[in-house]
Formats: C-alpha cells, structure tokens, sequence
C-alpha cells in the first residue's frame, strides 16, 4: 500500500485505515429562552456516532428531517467543530485543529449542496465560483486557472464557453454541475453530498446521480452521501447508515438493508418508500409508524425510537441499545431486532 | 357508465410574462369518475398544478382561454364568482403542498375547520365546532377536544397536513384535489397521510384527483394515471398498465431513469438528456421531441394528439400510434 500524507499533515496513513472515521461524535446546539437569553438547554443533533468510511466508497446517510445526518456531515468535514469526540480524517486527529492545520486540510475535502439556487453566488460569474477555492489556495493563477476552469466545466459536462456567464442563467441541473465542478476544483479526495439531488427534477436526478459515480472512478472520490431518498442512497452507496434523532439505529450494506432490515425503523422506513411498480405497491405489507419524531431537546431515554417502535417493551426505556454486529458489515442497535 | 363527476374538456390557461405568452395548460381533457382516486403526474411546469388551479378557478393571474370544467355537467368556467364560491370548499376542496401556508396562523385551528360548515351549511359556531372536532378525531388527530384550541404552529407537518384534509372534508364534497400533499413531508409521515387518504376515500367515497412528481405514490394510490409534460397531457391510462407498457417516450424514459428500491443489480442509470423546455419558447411539434429516443421526422413538425393506442391507453406520440413498441437497451 503506498503510503500518503494528509496535505500539510504530518502523519503518515495508507488506504488500508479508514479515510475517515468517527467516534462517539457529539454536536450539540444550545437552545437559550427567557430576556436574559441564557442557556436552558440542548439540541442533540449528533448524539454518539460512531462510523467508518473507507478509501474510496460511498456511505449514504439516510434519515429523516432533523435526524442530524446534515449536522454530522459538516462536523465531518469540519465546517462545525465537534460537542465531543473525534473525528479522523487519515489517521490525523482533525475534531479540534484550527487555523492553518485546518485551512490545509481543507484541500482534502469538499461539499456539495442541496440548493443549487442558494448555494451559488449571484454576483460572481461562474468561472470565479469555481475559482474561488483555486485562490484560497492559492493553487493557480492567471491562464493556468482560466484552463483549469475550463477544464473542470468540460468535466462536469458544461460548455467551458460558460465561465463568463452568471448563475441565473442556469437550469437547477446545470447549477448543480457548477457545484460539483466549485467541489473538485481543490482535487479533494473526500466529498460530502448533502441532499444533492433533492431539488432537482425527476428526469435531471438521474443525470446528476450518474455523474457523482462517473466522477468517483475517474478521480477516485470518497463520498458520504446523505439524502432522504433511500432508493436513491441504496443505488449509489456502497452501505447505507440508518440515523434517527442523533444516533445511527443501523449500518449495512444497501441490498442487505433492503432484504433484511434488523431495526424496526429501518423495515417502516422501508416500507414507507413507494415503489414506481402499481403490481408490488397494491401487495405490500405496510408498517405505518404512528405519531412524529420525538424532540432532540429532551431526546427519549434508552433508545431514541422506542416512542414510535411497535416493538418497544420496558426495557428499550431503559437502556441505549448498542450497534451490535449481524455479520458482513450489518450492524444495529436494538435489543428486539426484526428477524 | 355513469356520468362522471368531473370532466375538464380542452382546457387552455395562459399566463402574460414579459417574455411572452405561458400556454401552462394547454389541451387537456380527462375525466374524473365517482369515487376514484385519479393521479395527475409530471414534473415542475409540466401544468399539473395550474390545471388544479383552473378547476377550481384560483388560476389568477393565470386565464382560462377556452375549455370546460364540468362538475356534474354544470359548467364551472361560466360561473360567476359568487357562484364559484358556493362550489369551492362545499363540491370541491383542495389541499396542497405546505399546509402552513395554507393555514392562517393566527385563528385556531377548530375555528378554521368550521368555516366551511359555517359558509356552506350556515350552521351556528357551536354546531360547526363539534362538527369540527369530529372531524379532526377521524383524520387521526389525537385528543382533538384540546388540539382545536391550538394555533396552526403548534402542530408538526403532517398533523397540519391532518388538519388541511379535515378541513376539506367537513362539507363532504364530492371532489377532493390533493396537490403534491406529501411533498413537504418525512417518508414516514408521507405514509400516514397517503393511508389516511385511501381510508377518506374508501369511507367517504370522495373522487380524488391526487397531483404528484412520485411515481411511487401514483403506483400505489391510483387506479388511473394521466402524465403530463409541458402543459399537455402525453399519456393516460390505468396505472398498472402505463407502468408496465408506456405507450410514450417520455413516460417510458422517466420510469426508466428513476432508482428503484427493489433493484436487485447496481445498474447504471438512464436519464434523460437534456431539461424540460422553456413554456414561452416551446420546441416545435411534439414538445419532448429534443429529449425523446425515439423521434422521427413528423415529430419536429407536427403536434401528436392524444389518441388511443393498445388496449386501455392513450398517448400522444407519433411513433406509438404508428404501432412501434418502446423498448431499448
């Protein structure tokens, strides 16, 4: 295994170590009320995750809204520092760097955005988005970054014509490109995805979701691709974690998880997900969940969805169930599992 | 067969944009029987929403140019608006995407419930407030009693989305428009609000026109599914049999691109290239011809009406009428 250095890291790390990895992460936000405006308590957007992302594939996060799947994709990334617990990014402990520690990591690692309305700058052309990180870093200049810019729009399949013209003048699809192409532009080896295709219409999701895997192969990416769609996650993820209210209820392997969910909020979840087939949706089982998801200001003791679980008995109060292992990288905390 | 409840005959509505004249709707027929619960498919601007809107004559700024809407064959497009407002909420209620918005924050929640019945029916507050609280007991709310003193931002999404399809109810119309209901929502509380609307209709026998981009949701809920695709519907048929042969190129390539939960096999995708059209500068023709797999000569020039192809189906494309089967690599 060669052995590569995080750029501007000392320690060394080879492939065979998890690119990244999380342990007991915790991200809390302070939730503060009265005049005084003090603190009276906390989000527990994060609330003990512990997850590993190897070289090269692709974990899906899935979950539902204010699940905190955003929350931990940023703490990975480092665009939020960490409550508690770690993070590491090749080995190096990366929860609490700073300054230019943390500005050179930043070349390592990349987001892609859910809005592609929102996330681009109106006022900048697109050539000046996607060289924007180019100059932070100062990675090139003058005609190189003008052909590197060029280069990465021929990448994401735009016109490189299409560096002087502005944002609005794109399609939702188009924009999103423009993302990705802002994305590479610091050869990260490590990309969030953050919903990046939920905004996006029916028939341009494909597109978009054909070049994330392209690009994977060509520039050998790691992606945490986090999204609501689980059809979406299974199809471009190599496993699939399960979050709810902060923790991660299961991990496996996307098919896996689909034949045979151990987590009783991974099979409703599932069940949930209509299937475009008129002749499978009027024979499914359905597993409708009752009420909403808890709050993540006073989260459930024991396990966190024992208040939704149709198979919770006293002991689910009690006790935080454990990721435990069921064999082939399919892990899931909970102590009545499905079978 | 019986009259159906609701027939939209050639219904054109146009918007005036600077950049020209918006054909949102431009075409469309179909009918709604008792009932059923009929899907209308497509995706944004495709004028899924604005045809809504038109039925229920809220189209504005957008105008109803020509085409009737025919409620047990009254027309509603020649109605005056005095008389529209006695078929809106009391023969057709609509609900639609962002139930906070649809929902004025500062009356409680029981009060607005019991407005339609209050119009409508011209029952005292006392009546229509029970009426109300019953009726939000039976679109699930738990301890309805107290909830129908709360504000609208005190309930969680799907309970407003509860609230909105009580709301529609009181009045037991006979038409129920549910504008991409579930859009807004969690999977799992989407799921509570597309059972929810399968028991209303089954014990209410309210005719449903369920509007969505989900083909998952149509697959499940709807027996009969029109598609629509730059302001015209492309195909229409009963669901079971669109899904499983598409008489169009568009609905063929759209089922084809989308990933599927039961796949067995990672397989690459299939999009389709290009993006949906500019209304005000449609391609000539068909309107999906520049994305379409199948094109031929004709379909630049000549506009395909819908028309009957195979069994059940119709379609507007020229090469399924011309008996060509679409299948691919």
């Amino acid at each position: 295994m060669p052995e590569t250095a995080v750029k501007g890291l000392k320690r060394a790390w080879t492939t065979a170590e998890p690119l990244v990895s999380v342990t007991d992460l915790k991200v809390w936000f302070p939730v503060s009320s009265g005049v005084m405006q003090r603190t009276t308590g906390h989000v527990h957007a994060v609330d003990g995750v512990d997850l590993e992302i190897k070289a090269g594939e692709t974990v899906g996060l899935v979950g539902e809204s204010g699940c905190g799947k955003s929350t931990l994709g940023r703490a990975v990334i480092r665009l939020l520092e960490p409550t508690g617990g770690g993070v590491f990014f090749k080995g190096e402990d990366i929860t609490h760097i700073r300054g230019e520690h943390l500005r050179a990591l930043r070349r390592d690692m990349a987001m892609i955005f859910q809005d592609p309305y929102a996330s681009l700058d109106p006022r900048q052309t697109v050539g000046d988005i996607i060289g924007e990180p180019m100059d932070v870093h100062h990675l090139a200049k003058g005609k190189q970054r003008q052909e590197r810019i060029r280069e990465l729009l021929r990448v994401v399949g735009m016109n490189p014509r299409y560096a002087d013209r502005y944002p609005h003048e794109f399609s939702g699809g188009q924009r999103q490109r423009i993302g990705i192409a802002r994305a590479l532009a610091v050869e990260p080896t490590f990309i969030v995805c953050d919903e990046p295709i939920s905004a996006l219409d029916v028939s341009i999701q494909a597109q978009i979701i054909n070049l994330l895997e392209a690009l994977q192969a060509k520039f050998k990416l790691t992606y945490l691709f986090i999204a609501h769609d689980l059809s979406v996650v299974k199809h471009i993820s190599n496993r699939v974690a399960v979050m709810y209210l902060g923790k991660i209820m299961e991990v496996a392997p996307g098919r896996q998880l689909y034949k045979r969910p151990r987590h009783p909020y991974t099979g409703s979840l599932l069940s949930a997900i209509p299937i475009p087939d008129p002749a499978i949706e009027l024979q499914r089982e359905r597993m409708i969940l009752q009420g909403d998801v808890a709050s993540p200001v006073n989260p459930p003791s024991g396990c966190r969805f024992r208040t939704r679980c149709p198979r919770a008995r006293e002991h689910c109060a009690e006790e935080v169930p454990p990721l435990e292992s069921y064999g082939d990288e399919h892990k899931a905390a909970c102590f009545y599992p499905l079978d | 067969m019986t009259q159906p409840v609701l027939e939209v005959q050639d219904l054109h509505t146009v918007f005036a944009t600077k950049e020209g004249t918006v054909k949102a709707v431009d075409g469309v027929s179909f009918e709604l029987n008792a009932g059923e619960t009929l899907g209308v498919v497509g995706e944004s601007g495709c004028g899924k929403s604005v045809t809504a809107l038109s039925i229920m004559r809220l189209q504005r700024p957008g105008r109803i140019v020509s085409g009737k809407v025919l409620l047990k064959g009254q027309d509603l497009t020649r109605l005056t608006e005095y008389e529209m407002r006695e078929v809106r909420g009391r023969e057709i209620a609509m609900i639609f995407q962002d139930p906070m918005t649809s929902l004025n924050p500062v009356y409680r929640v029981g009060w607005q419930v019991a407005e339609p019945a209050r119009l409508h029916h011209g029952w005292d507050k006392k009546k229509a407030l029970q009426s109300a609280v019953s009726m939000l007991g039976r679109v699930g709310i738990p301890a309805p009693e107290s909830r129908a003193r709360d504000y609208p931002h005190q309930f969680s999404g799907g309970m407003r989305q509860r609230v909105m399809i009580a709301m529609g109810l009181t009045t037991t119309p006979e038409v129920l428009i549910a504008d991409e209901p579930t859009t807004a929502l969690d999977v799992t509380i989407q799921a509570q609000i597309l059972d929810l609307l399968r028991h209303v209709n089954r014990e209410f026998g309210t005719a449903t026109i369920l509007i969505t981009h989900n083909l998952g949701v149509v697959a499940g809920m709807c027996k009969r599914v029109v598609v629509m695709y730059a302001g015209r519907i492309v195909e229409a048929g009963p669901t079971k049999d669109v899904f499983a042969h598409p008489t169009h190129p568009y609905t063929w390539s759209l089922l084809r691109s989308i990933p599927r939960l039961d796949a067995e096999q990672h397989e690459p995708l299939r999009p389709i290239e290009g993006v949906p059209p500019n209304l005000v500068d449609l391609p000539s023709g068909c309107s999906f011809h520049p994305r379409c797999a199948f094109k031929v000569e004709r379909c630049a020039r000549d506009v395909p009406v819908l028309l009957q192809v195979g069994e059940s189906q119709r379609s507007a494309c020229w090469v399924t009428q011309a008996g060509t089967e679409l299948k691919g690599a």
